[in-house]
């Protein structure tokens, strides 16, 4: 584990209203996307919603992942809103 | 095949190489999206398009393995367009090959519904003076879970 992070990327509303499109976020073992999520929120102001009235979708790896997903070192997190494709 | 891309595209040029895809095909369903007027909005003038790349790859791969599961696919072409689009742009299509007309109506439709609620795709609306994200519909939702 040389490289004890998470990338974290977010799409469409939340990209726009966190002002953020990626960051990278320290790696626990033991971490769930929940875990990244409620410390993402815990920053305050905009990051609130990520445990707002508003779905938050989450992948992880490029796969759809429940709250309950481990996440580990050198995982893709990403956060979204529901899609609206087609 | 899969393609996500900013182009444009051509339907008659997709259901010509769909028809020379192989003589075991007997029906062809294809579906084509456009960019409306209304929307969550009145007066849309255009919409953006963005997408999750890679992962709208995969998914759209697998609802085209699970379509083939389910139904008689003999080839499926699915095109998505992404960025700054225009009223009456082409925005999706969906094309799918198949011995006989049922499978390939319903392979169409599942795809394109199940495509709706999974691939990772965001449309923001754009009118005169404002821009709105377009919110998932219920309706969309409920497509989607009859193919369960």
């Amino acid at each position: 584990m040389s490289n004890a992070i998470l990338n974290i990327r977010f799409f469409a509303r939340l990209r726009e209203e966190l002002g953020t499109e990626s960051l990278q976020f320290p790696a626990v073992p033991g971490q769930t996307v929940d875990d990244v999520l409620s410390e993402l929120a815990n920053r305050g102001g905009v990051w609130a919603q990520l445990k707002g009235s508003q779905p938050v979708l989450m992948a992880v790896n490029q796969a759809m992942a429940k709250s309950s997903t481990p996440v580990h070192a050198g995982d893709e997190v990403a956060f979204f809103p529901p899609v609206t494709g087609g | 095949m899969i393609s996500v891309q900013t182009e444009d595209f051509d339907v008659g040029t997709e259901y010509e190489a769909l028809r020379s895809s192989g003589s075991g095909t007997g029906a062809i369903a294809t579906f084509s999206g456009l960019v409306r007027d209304s929307g969550d909005l009145s007066g849309v003038t255009g919409l953006f398009l963005e997408h999750y790349p890679g992962m709208t790859e995969q998914v759209i791969q697998g609802l085209i393995d699970e379509a083939s599961r389910r139904w008689d696919v003999r080839q499926a072409r699915v095109i998505h367009r992404v960025g700054r689009l225009a009223l009456s742009d082409q925005i999706v299509f969906v094309g799918v090959c198949s011995a006989h007309r049922a499978d390939a109506f319903a392979a169409c439709e599942f795809i394109m519904d199940a495509l709706k609620t999974s691939a990772p795709f965001w449309k923001k609306e754009i009118t005169g003076d404002s821009e709105h994200w377009v919110e998932q519909k219920d309706s969309d939702v409920d497509r989607s879970r009859a193919w369960e």
